[in-house]
């Protein structure tokens, strides 16, 4: 799954002689026509406005660019900023905590699915029509759930259970969990379909020769197939890392990066320091150290894939 | 078994065991749907809270029943939240950035899929040289977060005068889809049998008249997929809309929260229920419409890298 | 009599569809049986009833001597191999052999005695530490058997083992399994769709149809007589020519063509003594049909055209008419045959085939 398909091998070949004659034919010169808005995108918005975002966030701009470079300054102030140590540290317990759950409830979930039920339709459209819906949508209703007046916590006190106490979102200590928990709720359907999807991936016979060896369901389930799913594992942990750094709307909607800035997010960071800040340069090294984590994970991603190749060909 | 099959087979049986195992309701399997229950009523919860909540009154809503159907069913959050609801000073309700909404989505969709199919189209079968670097650098853009690029974006849009206008909303838009859809329609193209484009070659067809007459039908499929995927993450979009459209364009996403966050004496959470209920109805309706598809397309939108 | 393997009046019905319908098989310690058919004829399915990977809807299954049809497919006595090799990918060779055992709760120095002998039997001792990506597809096969050789079990079966394989491996690795049967003396049920697998392998061949075995005999008599004109048209290739027309009974039997001629039956071995006229067919296969001098001496000969010439390497294939049936025959590589070439075709019908027309079975 993660693995793009191969390319058409006579269209390179095709393209490769006419490049090698340097005749410019009709069909190249259409071809780049056609993929005008593809080059500008990929050029314009993913090389030079990152290049421009990097290079803004060495000087010291405020409301509007200025090329008066400052060195690394702006990051220097970054860090001891306390709303971006604090925006930091939530984007790491959120990212752990909801990537770790996702993964686990979805890949528990995805199991469950398998086992022949009846109605696999409608579990999978309940567990999936969160996602169908914005995440400023599942914000605001979780925080109405969370309501410490009206919602969650007093409704169980009201049956009876006075000592009851869920409303996190009201505390800066226990705010993050109740955005964990929102997060879940919208995002653990897709891991579920897609750690699913790899589930019915595995060959049946692999099901059959453990049956053979006797190995019990649940050991089959954790040392064969998980292992085997290695892909589908990696998508969905992606996706997941991707939707964490980006978080925005669900904390806009939820806390508005309160109580206080106890659920700022490097996302909102940037925002605002563009915006109502008025301090580009800060916000610019906010959004580059956002792109780090990104990059990190690509390399990662790519070195993976790039040792699994090798293996294979050593191996042929 | 009939009892004519049995009569007649059971001549030729032995003491024992025979037939099918008989089949015993183990705990494992109780456990299986009680587990898958207990997630399907933890998933069902907010959407129920949202529906009942939305048909009580305030005083109701006071009385601390979150799950309770209501004693006494009222429509009125639900005109209020479409109609007058404010938002600072305008109190239109959610109407005007519904179709707001409807316009985004319906134009930004055409748009960001007619030129993904052509760069699949292009970079499946008329790679230039360099076509595959592009690819990548737009692959990568599916990956990175939007704030490293959003402000030279508004830089961009202030100098040519669209900043805060409907055109910049839809090419934003056509922007950040252009990664994940370029990359379903090329998966899709170099999945078709390549004899079918030498075969169109041989007959004298150019670069257009292979697109427009023989693989833009042929991929109606993935087209289907491409539009339940820009539909829903439009009308979704919450961070582009509020930066890129501008008062005029406002989304319906941006205009609920602001509705909900405007603070002007009691919270009424029957209206802000009620117009998160309105505001998800289109991707709703999409998802339930479309079933199997949106599932296609989520693991379509999760072939990356 | 004890039967390694005995099946009784088994059935599967998937809903509505009958998949097996009232099978009987009794296969004898160490016999060696193949199950052959075109695909969706129930043969995988019989074998995975047998292994208990599929609950049966009637009938009872025998394992030596035990009647294990509801018992779990662990405590069935068998082993088996898979098309897809079905190895665990993240477990070395080693582990895949061991991992049933271990989780079985065997003393380590056992496990290490079956797996080394598993390995010495299949020459995989160099492979042990490797991973299933790390081998050739032959390698895998070979795994796999090890799989089922270290349950120290008395019947092994085997799903269409050799079907993801090259021609040449497959050859290589046919011969090898003979070997193993030779050496281990189980009982072992195969199944395939290959007929040349299925005629090399084989003390016994069982041909499926829709679910019930069409006749189960040695190869030998499978080839030469088969019981009806399914199997003889799907054993044999090139498949065995058919000619229409009408078997006249009597004390010396003829059999009629459509336009005609008129083809003595000789010393044909007949089930049952035909009476009267019956519509028939009579099957002769295209080796059996000799050319030039040859032909003279035979009971039947005629002077035909040839319409196509196919050269296969080691002999000819040529096609022609006989009795207005398309008729092929095979003729020695050396012999030059032309197309529009006129010459004498012969035959013995008692080394046909003579099929009543309705029933479909052997005269």
């Amino acid at each position: 799954m993660t693995e793009v398909a191969s390319a058409n091998p006579t269209a390179s070949i095709q393209a490769d002689g006419r490049a090698k004659r340097g005749r410019l034919r009709l069909s190249t010169v259409m071809s780049v026509v056609g993929t005008t808005p593809m080059i500008v995108t990929a050029i314009g918005v993913f090389v030079i406005c990152i290049i421009y975002s990097f290079l803004l966030s060495f000087t010291n701009s405020k409301l509007f660019p200025a090329f008066d470079f400052i060195g690394t300054d702006q990051y220097a102030r970054l860090w001891a900023t306390p709303r971006w140590l604090v925006s930091a540290n939530n984007l790491w317990i959120f990212g752990l905590l909801s990537i770790g759950a996702n993964m686990v409830v979805g890949y528990l979930l995805a199991v469950f699915m398998d086992q022949r039920i009846r109605q696999e339709d409608l579990f999978r459209s309940i567990f999936l029509y969160p996602f169908a819906m914005s995440l400023v949508i599942t914000g605001l209703v979780w925080r109405w759930i969370l309501d410490p007046n009206y919602g969650l916590q007093a409704t169980v006190q009201g049956w009876g259970f006075t000592d009851f106490q869920f409303a996190p979102l009201v505390d800066s200590n226990t705010a993050i969990y109740g955005l964990v928990v929102a997060g879940i709720w919208n995002g653990v359907g897709v891991t579920m379909a897609i750690m699913l999807a790899g589930l019915r991936g595995v060959d049946g016979e692999i099901w059959k020769a453990a049956k053979i060896d006797g190995i019990p369901t649940w050991k089959t389930y954790l040392q064969i197939v998980l292992p085997m799913m290695r892909g589908a594992i990696l998508t969905a942990f992606i996706l997941q890392c991707v939707g964490v750094v980006r978080v925005f709307d669900l904390v806009v909607a939820m806390t508005q990066g309160g109580p206080g800035i106890a659920t700022q997010m490097p996302a909102i960071f940037v925002i605002q320091h563009i915006t109502d800040r008025a301090n580009v340069g800060l916000g610019m090294a906010a959004a580059t150290m956002m792109l780090l984590p990104v990059v990190v994970l690509l390399s990662l991603q790519q070195f993976i894939q790039w040792r699994a190749n090798k293996k294979r060909m050593n191996a042929l | 078994m009939t009892t004519e099959a049995l009569s007649a087979s059971s001549s030729r049986l032995l003491e024992g065991p025979h037939g099918a195992k008989p089949k015993k309701l183990t705990i494992s399997r109780i456990g299986v749907y009680a587990f898958l229950v207990l997630a399907a009523l933890f998933f069902l919860m907010p959407l129920w809270v949202m529906v009942v909540t939305s048909l009580k009154g305030m005083p109701e809503i006071q009385m601390r029943n979150l799950f309770a159907w209501p004693s006494e069913l009222t429509f009125e959050p639900w005109i209020k939240a479409w109609d007058t609801a404010c938002t600072g000073r305008d109190c239109n309700g959610l109407k005007p950035g519904f179709w707001n909404s409807v316009k985004i989505t319906a134009v930004g969709t055409v748009f960001s899929i007619v030129i993904a199919a052509m760069n699949g189209y292009a970079l499946s079968f008329w790679r230039y040289k360099g076509a595959n670097i592009l690819f990548g650098l737009l692959l990568f853009g599916a990956f990175v977060p939007y704030q490293v690029v959003i402000y030279p974006l508004i830089l961009a849009f202030r100098q040519v005068g669209l900043f805060g206008t409907f055109p910049a909303i839809i090419i934003v838009h056509t922007i950040f889809g252009m990664p994940i859809l370029t990359l379903l329609f090329r998966n899709f193209f170099v999945s078709l049998p390549p004899e079918l484009f030498k075969a169109a070659r041989v007959d004298g067809a150019g670069f257009w008249q292979i697109f427009f007459q023989i693989m833009l039908p042929m991929s109606v499929p993935i087209a289907i997929v491409a539009v339940i995927l820009q539909v829903t993450g439009i009308w979704n979009d919450f961070l582009f809309g509020t930066v890129f459209a501008g008062r005029e364009n406002m989304p319906m996403t941006v205009q609920l929260n602001n509705i909900v966050q405007t603070t002007t004496g009691v919270r009424e959470y029957n209206v802000h229920m009620a117009a998160t209920i309105l505001t998800a109805a289109v991707p709703l309706a999409v998802y339930f419409i479309s079933g199997k598809w949106f599932v296609r397309g989520i693991a379509a939108g999760a072939v990356k890298g | 009599m004890q039967h390694s393997v005995s099946i009784r009046d088994l059935s599967l019905n998937f809903g509505n569809v009958k998949v097996l319908q009232h099978l009987d098989l009794d296969i004898a310690q160490g016999e060696f049986i193949v199950l052959l058919g075109p695909s969706g004829c129930g043969k995988s399915t019989l074998l995975n009833c047998i292994a208990g990977l599929l609950d049966v809807s009637e009938g009872q299954i025998f394992i030596g001597g035990k009647n294990v049809t509801w018992e779990e497919p662990k405590d069935r006595g068998i082993g088996m191999v898979f098309q897809s090799y079905a190895l665990y990918p993240q477990m070395t060779v080693e582990r895949n052999l061991s991992f049933g055992l271990r989780v079985a709760g065997m003393k380590k120095d056992e496990i290490d005695k079956r797996v080394q002998r598993a390995s010495e039997i299949l020459q995989i001792g160099p492979l042990l530490q490797r991973k299933p990506v790390e081998l050739s597809g032959g390698q895998r096969q070979r795994v796999a058997i090890g799989r089922a050789l270290v349950r120290d079990v008395d019947v092994f079966l085997f799903d269409e083992p050799l079907s993801n394989l090259d021609a040449k491996l497959r050859s290589d690795l046919r011969v090898e399994i003979k070997r193993l049967h030779q050496r281990l003396k189980n009982t072992m049920i195969y199944v395939t769709h290959d007929q040349i697998e299925a005629l090399t392998l084989a003390d016994r061949i069982a041909i499926m149809k829709n679910g019930v075995i069409q006749q189960l005999s040695d190869p030998h008599t499978i080839y030469n007589k088969p019981v009806n004109l399914y199997v003889a048209g799907f054993i044999g290739s090139p498949s065995m020519n058919f000619l229409q027309g009408q078997l006249h009974g009597g004390a010396q039997p003829t059999f009629v063509a459509d336009d005609g001629t008129s083809i003595t039956t000789g010393k044909y071995d007949f089930a049952v003594a035909p009476a009267g006229v019956t519509k028939a067919v009579l099957g002769v296969r295209p080796e059996h049909i000799v050319i030039g001098e040859a032909a003279r001496s035979m009971p039947f000969s005629a002077e035909v055209e040839i319409e196509i010439v196919e050269p296969m390497g080691s002999d000819t294939l040529a096609w022609t008419k006989i009795a207005g049936h398309q008729v092929t025959f095979r003729a020695d590589s050396d012999v030059h045959l032309e197309v529009g070439q006129k010459l004498l075709v012969g035959f013995d019908p008692a080394r046909g085939s003579i099929f009543n027309s309705e029933t479909t079975n052997r005269l």
